[in-house]
């Protein structure tokens, strides 16, 4: 069973009277099998809550467990996890090989079995024709999957990934998440994975973790997270170009917010009593889609419209806007939570 | 660099020439000066070329027996007293500062700032300034005139633990966690990462160690009185003793190349190292 | 500074640390503090008995001419060292700049003095200088000039000045050169798009960058030229003619071990040692400050 269970986490700097928490008490039930991201702009914890379950920080108040055992006071090894790097963190100055087989090395594993296991992960993740080499050898992409084979190896309950697509190029990025994708089907291992790319979340999780400044905002699956957004934040920190937020008069419902996203803004020919007439800013060509820039008594509302509708409005010009009803979301302005 | 000047690089070529010439002009003399016999020498000017007498006057150097009023101990012993000193403290020092900068660098332990401290210390303070009770210490526990009290003191300096833990301090945190991940305890991580990872560091030290220990002379001026126990460095202080017309001049000249040639011959093997090591880690 | 992550083992840094703690402990740490003992003291001319005399010996000394006079001597020989060892050193290293591919060829051959021992420098020098056969003596007499070390204060200092410089333009040339190879060359060629010339582009932009290593290499050569000169010293001068070149840390050898002065010897070395812990000082309070990085 390798189910992972956050309690009430938290994280504190420092001690005592200048303790700085730095997360604010987490909770998370993550099913044996799940492929979990955690999301977040810099800053948020993300990574702080991984290396937590790592073991490689301290645990200030709360429960980590991993299957059926609390791992507070453990050490890594004992963990029975492994951890995919950002930076890679592959010894310099060992081979490929070696590498992958320096942990089996330690837990003292006989030489055959240890080479079965590496040559099977090498063979996965096609590094078999580069075993022999260093790392400087190779290239960006191929040490990733050095350090993901690092951590196949050893058959873990649990793989941890620290933002390992941050140090790619766009076009490898792309192609290491549907490597991943496969891997985890393949393999089926419970999976945390950080990242503060919210494509790379909404592309990999089965549930995400939205964190904000120490706080999980809100758990759920990409389509509740993106359909039903539980508070100001994660409504614009998903989905790209991000959601209209409206602050004032143009909804009348005084201490609220009102969002709605740019895709579901439809133009209309005439003013319409549910929408609005807007002054077009700017307008950004995309290629399938087209991206209106208009605003509205002084707030900037997007508007996505795709290539095909052949709309093209003028810089300066007005336009009458309506939003589908079924889509718009209402948020409390002083909490930020979703009403 | 900038503009192709065939003038300013004209110059910058004639300005190193002078340099060298001017900083390789004393060993070339001295060159020249063993291949003569002593009297050819004293007779100023001396002659400005290679003379004929090159094997004799090494063989005399050497082997000891010349008939200069100074020491004429033989030269091929006191080199191997330098070289096992300058040996003795290099490998001394290298090993018991990486032990001590990874104890620093990768523990938490109590009292470690005053021992950081108190080891940082050493570093401001050399040899020459605490010569007298070091003697006394030296004297005390027996080991005068032994190699042992040639090279031990030597090595109480924290040049090479301070570099080491420079070092150290760039290694990566993200390799100690893939190996603490991977069950590494700490002596693994270090036997099996860390020392791998400074070799560098510690050819440039063993470079700068071999150096110093081999041209050690205030400590063994005082710490050796019998001239089987001279390092080749004091020695030759010892055969300049009598006014410059009576030292076998020839004599000391080789002496002094021969003196040169093991150091010089470390520095231009492992210059790069050297280089890189020197000027990284010494910030 | 702290590494983020370290091992949490309670007995293993203190074996790790033994060997180091144990040798400095016992020949550094008992020394330096029976250096402190001493120079309080004075011990009769057996060494028999001791008696403490409190600030007696360092009183002595201040009032020592000779002493004095040695603080001098030392000052003057350090900035003369230090100033001309880096000068010439930095000239070097700017032609040598300039012409990268040949600067390994120059900087093999320049290396060599380092690998000299500061003893062996001295007397290479000495017997260049030598008044009755030495080659450049001649030569200097050909050219009008007397030259005797041996008589002269004023030879005998430029003597020890040239051998103690001869020896550190290599370290503080190789310093140097890393220096200067390390600014961005796209600085240089901002520069010179903003119409400056190379003398120029010297004075306000490399000079300035060089900083943090030139500040490094003024104590290094001010360390050196107060300590490692030792050598130099006792293998040509003796400290003479006189006390014309005795500085120092000569003196305090001299005291301590020829003159059997150990009150007095121990108290030059705390003296000493307050000026150097004074200067790493200075340099760690200068190093945060003025050096832009």
């Amino acid at each position: 069973m390798a189910s992972i269970t956050l309690k009430d986490v938290v994280k504190r700097y420092g001690s005592g009277r200048s303790a700085n928490p730095v997360i604010h008490g987490v909770s998370a039930d993550i099913k044996d099998g799940e492929f979990i991201v955690i999301v977040g702009p810099s800053g948020c914890g993300k990574s702080t809550l991984l290396r937590m379950v790592a073991g490689l920080e301290e645990i200030s108040a709360g429960e980590i467990s991993i299957g059926a055992r609390v791992v507070n006071e453990l050490e890594p090894a004992e963990r029975d996890i492994a951890m995919v790097f950002q930076n890679y963190a592959l010894y310099p100055h060992m081979n490929v090989f070696d590498n992958m087989a320096y942990g089996l090395k330690i837990a003292k594993l006989p030489k055959d079995e240890i080479r079965v296991r590496v040559d099977k992960a090498a063979d996965i993740l096609e590094l078999s024709p580069f075993l022999q080499r260093k790392p400087r050898e190779l290239s960006g992409g191929q040490r990733q999957r050095v350090a993901m084979g690092r951590a196949i190896v050893r058959q873990p309950q649990v793989f941890l990934f620290d933002e390992p697509l941050s140090n790619l190029d766009a076009k490898l990025r792309a192609q290491t998440r549907l490597e991943i994708q496969k891997l985890h089907r393949e393999l089926g291992i419970t999976s945390l994975f950080v990242t503060h790319d919210q494509v790379e979340a909404m592309t990999l999780a089965q549930r995400m973790m939205v964190m904000n400044a120490g706080v999980m905002e809100q758990f759920g699956t990409p389509e509740e997270v993106y359909h039903h957004p539980a508070s100001t934040f994660v409504a614009s920190f998903i989905g790209s170009p991000p959601m209209n937020l409206l602050y004032s008069a143009p909804h009348g419902r005084a201490g609220t917010i009102l969002g709605v996203r740019p895709e579901h803004l439809q133009i209309t020919p005439q003013p319409t009593d549910s929408g609005w007439t807007v002054q077009v800013e700017a307008v950004e060509m995309l290629g399938a889609e087209r991206l209106l820039y208009t605003r509205l008594d002084g707030e900037q509302i997007i508007v996505r419209t795709e290539e095909e509708q052949g709309i093209v409005p003028a810089v300066g010009s007005t336009l009458h806007i309506t939003p589908r009803p079924e889509r718009l979301h209402w948020f409390d302005e002083a909490t930020g939570k979703r009403l | 660099m900038v503009e192709r000047s065939p003038y300013l690089t004209f110059l910058a070529h004639a300005v190193m020439v002078i340099g060298v010439i001017i900083v390789a002009f004393p060993l070339y003399l001295a060159f020249v000066a063993s291949t003569h016999t002593a009297q050819e020498i004293v007779q100023a000017p001396m002659p400005l070329l290679p003379g004929s007498h090159l094997w004799e006057t090494y063989r005399k150097a050497l082997l000891g027996g010349g008939s200069g009023p100074g020491s004429t101990a033989p030269v091929a012993h006191m080199m191997w007293v330098s070289l096992v000193t300058a040996l003795v403290i290099t490998f001394g020092k290298i090993a018991i500062s990486l032990l001590s900068a990874f104890a620093i660098v990768y523990f938490r332990f109590r009292f470690k700032s005053f021992f950081f401290w108190a080891i940082f210390v050493t570093l401001m303070l050399p040899v020459e300034v605490r010569i007298g009770p070091t003697y006394q210490v030296v004297s005390d526990l027996g080991m005068l005139n032994s190699y042992a009290g040639l090279t031990i003191p030597l090595i109480a300096s924290a040049t090479a633990t301070f570099l080491f833990r420079q070092f150290f301090m760039t290694v990566p945190d993200e390799l100690l966690e893939a190996a603490r991940m991977d069950g590494a305890g700490p002596l693994r991580f270090f036997w099996d990462i860390l020392l791998p990872l400074s070799k560098t560091s510690i050819a440039a030290l063993f470079v700068i160690q071999f150096i110093y220990g081999w041209n050690q002379y205030l400590w063994p001026l005082l710490a050796t009185t019998s001239e089987d126990m001279y390092p080749v460095v004091v020695g030759i202080k010892m055969m300049v003793a009598g006014g410059d017309a009576q030292n076998e001049w020839n004599v000391v000249m080789a002496t002094a190349l021969l003196a040169m040639l093991p150091p010089a011959l470390v520095v231009m093997l492992m210059q790069k190292w050297f280089v890189k090591g020197l000027v990284d880690t010494e910030k | 500074m702290e590494k983020r992550v370290q091992f949490r083992s309670t007995w293993l840094p203190w074996l790790l640390l033994a060997p180091q703690v144990i040798v400095i402990g016992v020949f550094f740490f008992w020394p330096a503090a029976q250096a402190l003992l001493q120079s309080f003291q004075v011990q009769d001319a057996f060494g028999i008995s001791t008696e403490w005399v409190g600030l007696e010996n360092f009183r002595r000394l201040f009032a020592d001419a000779s002493y004095l006079e040695s603080f001098k001597t030392t000052a003057l020989f350090s900035i003369l060292v230090a100033v001309l060892g880096i000068g010439l050193s930095l000239l070097l290293a700017i032609f040598a700049d300039r012409i990268i591919k040949a600067a390994m060829f120059y900087k093999t051959l320049l290396i060599v003095p380092y690998a000299v021992a500061p003893a062996v420098a001295g007397v290479l020098w000495i017997f260049m200088f030598s008044p009755s056969l030495g080659v450049v003596a001649y030569a200097l007499g050909q050219l009008g000039i007397n030259w005797n070390h041996l008589l002269d204060e004023g030879h005998a200092m430029t003597l020890i000045v040239m051998a103690a410089v001869w020896k550190q333009i290599s370290y503080n040339f190789l310093f140097f050169l890393a220096g200067l190879q390390s600014i961005p060359k796209s600085l240089l060629e901002a520069a010179a798009i903003d119409g400056a010339r190379p003398w120029r582009r010297f004075w306000t932009i490399q000079l300035p960058l060089l900083s943090p290593t030139t500040f490094f290499l003024l104590v290094i050569n001010m360390v050196y030229a107060f300590f490692d000169t030792f050598a130099i010293v006792d293998a040509t001068t003796h400290g003479g003619p006189g006390q014309a070149t005795s500085i120092l840390v000569y003196r305090v050898y001299y005291d301590g071990f020829k003159a059997m002065d150990l009150g007095g010897s121990a108290a030059q070395s705390v003296v000493l040692m307050t000026i150097v812990i004074a200067l790493t000082v200075l340099q760690f309070r200068f190093i945060e400050k003025k050096v832009n990085y």
